[in-house]
């Protein structure tokens, strides 16, 4: 199908790309730091490209596979994260990889559950949404906004939240030592996280083997091929049988009867993988470029000689917004939830609410001016990068929101706002970056993905067959 | 723009959803073959480009051939005939 692409289209990408090139020339000759945002910027870049290029929306793989039982989705991240798996796998090893597992419990799998309701209601997951953002579609700018005020007042509630905290949680917070501007004792995500997700135990395939992560071993047998390819081939083999092999088989008998042999399967299961080019040539391209950011950003920060971007930018004279650890939210790596909480909680701090009194905020990420922040440069990149690839492939449209699914994007994105609080990071931080790199958590919040999507899938069957029923009834077809 | 379902003519449905997002199109296309007649053609009227992946990705696991594609100015439409 050729879409026809305006010349203004072209002039428009051109304008993005030389902007982006214009901020990273012009910060660089102020000073040789801003590289460190430029390369956080760029890889937002890639990472918007290859999303908008390849359709990739975590959303669409549970969901449209119990909707409408398409599988090229799970297929495609399925590649990115085998490809991100050997990539981190070969930074780990070298002791150059920024990744941090997460601790590992029942918390992980109620967060992917909320979380993956919210996904379906919203349409899109959060790296979903910021790449439909980039195409103009206003229900995701929307989406991208409730996730974000979500967050950054979920965060930040006492009061009566507090009621809710069980008492082991708040005694064992406080027995953290943390500073008493933080007050580990009074919030209830300050004391989810100190006193109940900081005593979990933290699990990757190659500790549970008893390799280690940084080992050649560790990093590619046990983290790679246990924790990544042998999971997601099972996975792939589920999907095949469940969803692709009737519809498959009934092709090769429609040609006339014959025998189904193990080879005919392998064909079929082959044929699903390369189904959809598009996702799967994105999913590629996603898997080098999340493994290379990581090499990318070590070597940063050793040629600095620092261990987060907090210490840059108090060099560069940014005082605001630092955490009481002289850090900032500096992943290293892809992430799309901690930053969208930053913004609105810098907004919501410059208006006055006080919020550097959290751990999320004031301990551990900090919310530095959305200019200055380097996962802030990536997200608003990655938006840059999709528009890019939406107009020179004709498919950048401007669209408001209708109301009905204006409503559906506000529920959805508090659902994966509050999902993504709970779980430390949303489909890309806590399943997409985790299960490449080995840890446990990943696969648990992605199982509740799973659930979750399936939850929404069947309010949503629900809630769509009654609308289609009025409509079907004015043209006399019974439904 | 709410979502709409019309007879163009005897055969021939049309389901617009326009201006809907993920997964609305594909759900409503997806319900309105599984009531339309073997042999009925419907043509759907969308906007969001992530939808033309799946909505071709489904007729080709159902079996039901799209025989035309359009698209121009963000918007598709795709004709597929029940099969």
């Amino acid at each position: 199908m050729e879409i026809p692409v305006p010349r203004r289209n072209v002039v428009w990408a051109y304008a993005i790309v030389g902007f982006f090139g214009l901020v990273s020339i012009l910060t660089f000759a102020l000073h040789e730091y801003y590289i460190y945002l430029s390369a956080y910027l760029w890889f937002g870049f890639i990472y918007g490209m290859c999303l908008q290029y390849g359709r990739f929306c975590f959303a669409s793989a549970f969901r449209d596979l119990f909707a409408v039982g398409v599988p090229r989705m799970v297929v495609g991240i399925m590649i990115a994260t085998i490809l991100f798996a050997f990539t981190s796998a070969l930074v780990s090893s070298t002791g150059w990889s920024t990744f941090h597992p997460a601790p590992t419990s029942v918390h992980a799998l109620i967060a992917g559950i909320i979380f993956g309701v919210g996904m379906v209601f919203a349409g899109g997951c959060a790296s979903g949404s910021l790449y439909k953002a980039g195409e103009g579609n206003g229900v995701a700018v929307l989406v991208i906004l409730s996730i974000s005020v979500t967050q950054s007042i979920f965060v930040d509630v006492a009061g009566w939240m507090n009621k809710l905290v069980p008492p082991s949680w708040h005694a064992s917070a406080l027995q953290k030592g943390l500073p008493e501007s933080i007050g580990a004792g009074d919030g209830w995500v300050d004391q989810y996280l100190a006193g109940y997700v900081w005593n979990q135990p933290i699990r990757t395939f190659a500790q549970s083997l008893g390799l280690k992560d940084d080992s050649m071993v560790g990093a590619f047998v046990g983290n790679t091929l246990c924790g990544v390819v042998l999971p997601a081939l099972l996975l792939l083999t589920v999907v095949y049988i469940f969803w692709v092999r009737k519809s498959y088989m009934k092709k090769l008998t429609a040609q006339g009867p014959r025998v189904i042999t193990f080879a005919d399967h392998v064909r079929g299961f082959w044929g699903m993988i390369v189904a959809s080019k598009r996702t799967a040539i994105a999913g590629l391209l996603l898997g080098i470029a999340c493994g290379l950011q990581m090499f990318v950003i070590e070597g940063m920060r050793m040629k600095f000689g620092v261990k987060n971007a907090g210490t840059l930018l108090e060099r560069l004279g940014f005082n605001f917004g630092i955490s009481a650890k002289g850090t900032v939210f500096d992943p290293g790596y892809w992430y799309v939830t901690t930053q969208e909480a930053q913004w609105v909680g810098w907004v919501l701090q410059k208006l006055g609410w006080e919020n550097m009194d959290n751990i999320y905020f004031g301990w551990v990420n900090g919310i530095p001016s959305p200019a200055i922040n380097p996962a802030d440069w990536m997200s608003v990149a990655l938006i840059g990068g999709a528009a890019v690839m939406a107009l020179l492939h004709g498919e950048f449209k401007f669209k408001m929101p209708t109301k009905e699914l204006a409503v559906w994007a506000i529920i959805g994105g508090m659902g994966m706002g509050i999902g993504s609080r709970l779980a430390l990071g949303c489909n890309v931080g806590a399943f997409f970056v985790r299960t490449a790199n080995g840890d446990m958590s990943g696969w648990l919040f992605g199982l509740g993905m799973f659930g979750g999507a399936y939850i929404g899938v069947k309010f949503f069957n629900w809630y769509t067959e009654r609308k289609m029923a009025k409509e079907m009834a004015q043209c006399d077809i019974a439904f | 723009m709410a979502m709409t379902f019309t007879k163009k003519e005897e055969g021939v449905f049309v389901l617009d959803v326009t201006g809907y997002v993920c997964p609305h199109p594909q759900i409503y296309t997806k319900k309105a073959l599984e009531k339309i007649k073997s042999g009925d053609i419907l043509e759907i009227v969308f906007d969001n480009p992530s939808s033309s992946e799946s909505i071709s990705a489904m007729c080709d696991s159902s079996g039901d051939p799209i025989l035309d594609k359009h698209a121009e100015g963000g918007r598709f439409t795709f004709k597929i005939q029940k099969s």
